[in-house]
């Protein structure tokens, strides 16, 4: 079989011998969660409880106000102690629903859905999705039901499911394709019915053989296929992931519609299917704790709103030198100051390791190494040069808003320049004065 | 368990270990065998220049470091090293060593550190160092001893180029042969005589992708390309491409001078542009030009065009509708 890519980018060292052969364990609910209402784009959720309140384990507890926004749901039954400002992974205090768990689990809605899921129609489907406040769980937490709906003039054609997991160091979604395919492909097919398209396909990476080959012989009972990929970061980066498989470009500043294509991550797949098939809101997600700064690396099933002491705690604590710990992956995820936060929709791995001494910030030699290893081939040097002297019409001409922030060019930077800090200032600071000139 | 703090940083986390100072003694690394055939053919001499070359790039570097109230600890990456090395293998065994330090000094000075320092230079400073030194002193730089190899006493000597170009060496019938390029035992600057190392330091260069392989080989085709038509219209009285390459600083050029990261362009279209064209104006000068080489006004000329370059062979970016 054809190992399938795209060009440039980077082989940062996998790492995922820490946890790819340990299966999901499901961390047990813990006496107090603390539920962000805003854990995606857009504004926070209009909170539906109040202090005091009873809540059941799936109730709704915030209510979306923007189209690009989500539900939150609570992840345990118990007692709401708080609707105020709280720690969130994002770095901003953000409004949380705080929970204390009873401990019975006791479900908000036991109506069991007897109709067959696959023959809901799309606006069925979407409404369950966004009833249950999926969104994408690779990490950038984007509300699914929009992404299944295309708008009426870019048909779809191909749904493309997201087995890249690119990222060192994680394997949830590894896991996830090991232990659940059918579920994975079952939300899969309810996307594509939803979308109106006419195939699946599920995309792997060639370090994770074992995955495929359940892919390949499960597919037979959809309408799609698997293809494996070059373990390459970042394969799954989306417009990488539709370039390398099916050769077409997103056009700059558009969506995967444009090109007829929809993209789901593995674990929101199987949110789809779980969230059709039983109605079951998005409160719990599998994520990988990792990292050489972790006691007993391990994947877990955690309940949304978990703090990640309690995470880390189950998993043996921190080593004494770990001075990292990180949200996502190493490459895009997110630095954490505190244990005292909770894990979110889109908290895909909780890392640590201890941090290599840092090295010395050198003039650009114009390598161009940047320029080689750019998965949207731009200029990174050039751009972070232009934004750092406030050229904010040459760094928009040279392509800022198309930088996806992957990381590849300040991975492989020599004079290690914060190319991609320089590219989200550049970014922030063009969109800010188009606001304004809107406004 | 909790007592860790935990250090903040934006993303990425993971970095690649490679990092200026490497790649810096990459090159020095890759110099090695070069430096080490310049003291087989030249001996003494060839160290003099080399020991004088790198210490005057160090101390000129250290002043400037000092004048412009810049940490010191830049002196370690390398960079004036090289510019040292790389300007003492440009130079003639017999240049006195005052010239080479004022070569130097320039090189680095006006070369380097007027323009910012490293990464700032427009123009590979051991090559302007070495320019400097060709009009300043156009005598002593285009005076040739023969290697200690070759043990005969004369006072001048002439390179294989200069043989070439100034007395009708195809004619005469003493063109120099092949395999005394590829060794070295010839006349030249400290560095450029022997073929063989220098390829051998290249291909180590290019393992472990420190230069871009669009430089050597765009030089190499390009230079091919247009000696190759001369010589294939006239045997007679143009050599071949590959005494073109083997002769003179061609290969040193290829491989250490035009592949500088800092004065080369960092598009790969600009990057075949640049090394195409210094190909073409190395073959002009050898063939049409008032001296037998050209491999250093070449890369100079096409150094000038960088910027030029690199701001109109920008990649087209995925997903941007190509223009027109």
């Amino acid at each position: 079989m054809k190992v399938k890519t795209f060009a440039h980018g980077i082989h940062p060292p996998e790492l995922k011998d820490f946890t790819a052969e340990k299966a999901i364990e499901s961390l047990p609910p813990p006496e107090k969660v603390m539920i962000p209402l805003l854990q995606h784009f857009g504004k926070p959720a209009k909170p539906l409880v109040q202090k005091g309140d009873q809540v059941h384990l799936g109730q709704k507890i915030g209510e979306r106000q923007t189209l690009f926004s989500a539900s939150v749901h609570s992840s345990v039954s118990g007692k709401v102690i708080s609707v105020d400002n709280y720690n969130h992974p994002g770095g901003n205090p953000i409004p949380a629903v705080s929970i204390t768990n009873d401990g019975q689990d006791l479900p908000f809605s036991d109506k069991e859905e007897t109709k067959n899921p696959f023959s809901f129609s799309p606006e069925e489907i979407r409404q369950k999705v966004k009833e249950a406040g999926v969104v994408g769980l690779g990490g950038a937490a984007f509300p699914t039901a929009v992404k299944l709906s295309p708008p009426k003039d870019k048909p779809i054609e191909t749904i493309i499911i997201n087995g890249c997991e690119c990222e060192p160091l994680l394997t949830s979604d590894y896991r996830l394709m090991l232990e659940a395919p059918e579920d994975i492909l079952k939300g899969a097919e309810l996307a594509r019915i939803a979308t109106g398209a006419k195939r699946i396909i599920v995309g792997i990476e060639d370090n994770k053989k074992k995955a495929f080959e359940i892919f390949q012989d499960k597919i037979q009972n959809f309408a799609g296929e698997v293809a494996l990929l070059k373990t390459k970061y970042p394969q799954g980066a989306e417009k990488n992931l539709i370039y390398a498989l099916l050769r077409r470009e997103v056009p700059t500043g558009g969506l995967p519609f444009d090109v007829g294509v929809v993209v789901q991550n593995v674990g929101t797949a199987k949110a789809i299917w779980e969230a059709v098939s039983k109605g079951k809101p998005l409160y719990e997600r599998v994520i990988s704790v990792s990292g050489q700064g972790i006691m007993e690396p391990k994947n877990l099933l955690v309940r949304i709103g978990t703090p990640f002491k309690n995470v880390v705690e189950f998993c043996g604590g921190l080593k004494e030198d770990a001075d990292i710990l990180v949200m996502g992956g190493p490459m895009m995820g997110i630095v954490q100051w505190s244990l005292d936060v909770p894990v979110v929709k889109g908290t895909s791995g909780i890392l640590a390791w201890a941090a290599p001494r840092p090295s010395l910030e050198y003039p650009c030699i114009r390598c161009g190494r940047c320029v080689e290893n750019c998965p949207m081939t731009l200029v990174p040097t050039q751009l972070a040069r232009y934004v750092k002297f406030d050229d904010l019409t040459a760094a928009e001409k040279w392509g800022v808003l198309d930088c996806v922030e992957c990381g590849c060019c300040q991975y492989i930077c020599p004079s290690k320049i914060p190319l991609v800090h320089w590219m989200r200032v550049g970014k922030n600071r063009i969109i800010t004065l188009k606001q304004k000139k809107s406004a | 368990m909790t007592n860790n703090t935990f250090i903040l940083q934006s993303s990425p986390h993971f970095k690649d270990k490679d990092s200026v100072p490497k790649i810096m003694y990459a090159v020095i690394a890759s110099l090695a065998p070069v430096v080490a055939a310049s003291l087989y053919f030249f001996r003494f001499k060839a160290l003099a220049l080399l020991l004088s070359c790198i210490a005057a790039c160090l101390v000129t570097e250290a002043l400037f470091l000092w004048l412009r109230k810049k940490p010191l600890h830049s002196l370690r990456d390398g960079s004036a090293v090289i510019t040292g090395i790389l300007l003492a293998m440009t130079l003639p065994p017999s240049l006195s060593l005052e010239l080479a330090i004022i070569g130097a000094v320039v090189a680095t000075a006006i070369g380097k550190q007027v323009f910012g320092g490293l990464g700032y230079n427009i123009f590979n400073p051991a090559l302007v160092g070495r320019a400097f030194l060709q009009t300043a002193f156009p005598v002593a730089m285009t005076t040739w001893i023969p290697p200690a190899t070759l043990k005969i006493q004369t006072a001048t000597f002439a390179t294989p180029l200069g043989n070439l170009r100034f007395q009708d060496a195809i004619a005469e019938g003493t063109l120099t042969p092949l395999k005394d390029l590829f060794i070295g035992n010839v006349g030249g600057c400290l560095g450029e005589t022997s073929a063989f190392v220098l390829i051998l330091g290249g291909l180590f260069l290019l393992s472990r992708r420190v230069i871009d392989w669009r430089i050597p080989l765009g030089i190499l085709l390009s230079l091919t390309a247009f000696t190759g038509a001369f010589w294939l219209a006239n045997p007679e009285k143009y050599a071949s491409p590959l005494f073109h390459i083997l002769a003179g600083g061609l290969l040193i050029g290829a491989f250490f001078m035009a592949t500088d990261m800092v004065t080369s362009p960092i598009t790969p279209l600009g990057t075949w542009i640049y090394a195409l064209g210094i190909g073409i104006v190395i073959g002009l000068i050898r063939l049409f030009g008032g001296f037998a080489e050209g491999v250093m006004y070449s890369i100079l000329f096409m150094n000038a065009f960088v910027p030029l370059l690199n701001r109109y062979t920008r990649p087209r970016i995925l997903g941007e509708r190509s223009k027109g």
